[in-house]
């Protein structure tokens, strides 16, 4: 068994008398495809907005390497190696798509305005865009460098919101709903792309409605309901959890 | 190597009508002129700091503190005038580091607000306090630029001219340095954190501190254009640095476009000349707040994106012809 990378512990997230996470346990495993899955509502974007140090979390730790990272900035958690992507707005559509790309690299070349003026930062301009371009080159996006970013067909632009993330190098990449609207050649690729980022070293956490996608991709699961663990274990074995069963009836009856 | 050479050519061309520029103008024309160019400044740092997407109402103030700063390091302690106006726009800078601290927790609107009262505020120690401000006479008197020779040039800066100059390099030097910042990797970050600040956030961009860069840096620009005025007209008191002036700044840039550098200074320009010579020439002066509103409206309706955007197409429409002629050499070969 390989290391725990990431340790959900005793989380609770409540807005007003809501507790959209309520006690929530659970780790991520060092190079695992982890999936988070539930019903509408069940409080997954509220998890991933509390890892990625968007709220403050009510109660409860999230640790990173065993270090405490709830309650940082976002920007924090980002250097510290988890990068997001957001379910809606994944990208700065009036820039152009290179330019996304290299917003993504300021985690590695951190820009200097003194340097920037002076024109001593070159190296790592000249680095920062070739990283772009290789990045660009494995999403498959690299022909559209100079295209804005809004003008992408929607398969290429939940592309670019990944290539965005990817390029910061995280160890960890929480990831909210990139099938969404996606036809099911687009998932397809999309999935190869996630299995090629793991056979790269990075560890991906990530919500989606889509269960042909998550019981194909998946090493583990993980079930919430009313913001609470339902259940948690390989595909397989979710799709018989008779309790996953009663949560999912009349709404996705095809869990099973 | 043909548009390399094409660019440098322009270059020289322009700097050549400014150069020759002040002598073609009446003596009270060259003094517009001189205003202009400060206003120039003014009105492009303020583009800088709306580059991360927040509007302030109190860059005219901090314009002011630039000149005041200025006008008393030479006044109090004797400093040499082209370092105490660098020293001036540093106190702006550094003044607005402090704001910066209050205003930026809060966005949009309630940062509008915030600005303007943290402008407000300064303004009344400005008139409240006689020493060292002088209250609401300001300071008189302050120190000239000292004449010097370059070569056979003398530059006597109570001439208009002379000012002109001097403060043409100044102002030139500033935009350069602007249009340095915007191009590079910082500049990229501050459009990041204006279209889409939660997403930059995720990417481990510290917004918070580049918004305040952001507002630091074009302070100290504004600043700037303050002390080149405060040594020019020779007082400051509390009502050159007024809500009309920012008004002024806000008409400036949004006639002219903010998508740009040149945008602004586009629309400085052009309202200079609208106020200068129609308004004063017609005696209507009066009217000048009724006439900035009309031509908002007007340009808001039918100009959404600003003049710049009647340059950019111009200049698309240059460079595609030039291309059309490439390509058309091309097809023709293989074509028919
Ligand atoms: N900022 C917020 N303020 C109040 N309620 C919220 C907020 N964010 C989420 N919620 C509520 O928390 C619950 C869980 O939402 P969410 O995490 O978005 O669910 P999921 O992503 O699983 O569909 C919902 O009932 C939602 O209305
Ligand atoms: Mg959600």
């Amino acid at each position: 068994m390989s290391a725990k990378l990431l340790e959900v512990s005793d989380l609770c997230m409540r807005f007003g008398g809501l507790a959209a996470v309520d006690n929530l346990s659970f780790a991520v495993e060092k190079g695992a495809i982890h999936g988070v899955i539930g019903p509408n509502g069940a409080g997954k974007t509220t998890t991933f907005n509390v890892i990625s140090g968007f709220y403050k979390p009510t109660a409860g730790t999230v640790r990173l390497r065993g270090e405490t990272i709830s309650g940082l900035r976002m920007y924090e958690v980002a250097r510290r190696g988890i990068v997001r992507t957001f379910q809606h707005s994944t990208l700065f559509s009036e820039m152009t798509v290179l330019e996304n790309v290299l917003v993504g690299t300021h985690l590695n070349y951190r820009p200097n305005i003194f340097a920037a003026i002076v024109g001593w930062d070159s190296d790592d301009r000249r680095a920062a865009r070739a990283k772009s371009e290789e990045t660009l080159e494995f999403f498959g996006l690299l022909e559209r460098a100079g295209d804005r970013a809004g003008d992408l067909p929607h398969g290429h632009q939940r592309a670019l919101g990944l290539a965005i993330a990817m390029v910061a190098r995280p160890e960890v990449m929480l990831l909210d709903e990139p099938f969404t609207g996606m036809n099911p050649e687009e998932t397809n690729s999309m999935m190869s792309l996630m299995f090629k980022l793991r056979d790269n070293g990075v560890t991906i956490l990530i919500v989606e409605h889509d269960m042909h996608a998550i019981m194909g991709i998946c090493d583990v699961i993980t079930v919430m309901n009313f913001g609470k663990l339902l259940a948690k274990g390989r595909p397989d074995e979710i799709r018989r959890d008779p309790a996953v069963i009663e949560a999912y009836l009349g709404s996705a009856r095809d869990v099973a | 190597m043909r548009s390399v050479s094409g660019r440098v050519g322009i270059w020289l061309l322009l700097a050549a009508v400014l150069v020759l520029l002040p002598h073609a103008l009446s003596f009270s024309q060259q003094e517009i002129l001189v205003f202009l160019t400060i206003n120039i400044l003014l009105v492009a740092s303020y583009r800088l700091l709306t580059l991360t997407g927040e509007w302030s109402l109190g860059h005219a103030v901090i314009m002011g503190v630039g000149a005041y700063a200025s006008a008393l390091y030479t006044k109090e302690f004797g400093i040499f005038v082209p370092v105490s106006m660098v020293l001036g726009a540093c106190t702006a800078a550094l003044v607005a580091m402090i704001l910066s601290y209050p205003l930026f927790r809060m966005k949009g609107f309630y940062f509008l607000i915030g600005s303007f009262a943290a402008g407000e505020i300064i303004r009344l120690f400005w008139n409240r306090f006689r020493e060292p401000f002088g209250g609401p006479k300001g300071i008189k008197r302050i120190d000239p630029m000292p004449d010097f020779d370059i070569l056979v040039w003398q530059f006597d800066f109570f001439e208009p001219v002379s000012y002109y100059y001097f403060s043409a390099v100044v102002v030139g030097a500033s935009l350069w340095l602007m249009w340095r910042i915007e191009r590079s990797p910082v500049g990229l970050t501050f459009h990041a954190v204006h279209w889409q600040d939660k997403l930059a956030e995720a990417t481990g961009v510290n917004v918070r501190a580049y918004r305040t860069l952001a507002f630091v840096v074009a302070s100290g620009f504004a600043g700037l254009s303050g002390a080149l005025l405060a040594h020019y007209i020779g007082a400051v008191n509390p009502n050159i640095f007024d809500l009309e002036l920012m008004v002024f700044v806000l008409t400036w840039t949004i006639i002219g476009g903010t998508a740009t550098i040149y945008g602004p200074v586009i629309g400085c320009i052009a309202l200079t000349i609208v106020n200068e010579i129609v308004l004063r020439e017609f005696g209507l002066e009066q009217m000048r707040p009724f006439v900035y509103g009309l031509l908002m409206i007007v340009s808001v309706l039918f100009l959404p994106k600003g003049l710049e955007s009647l340059v950019q197409k111009g200049l698309a429409r240059i460079a595609s012809s030039g291309l059309d002629r490439d390509m058309g050499r091309e097809r023709e070969t293989p074509g028919s």
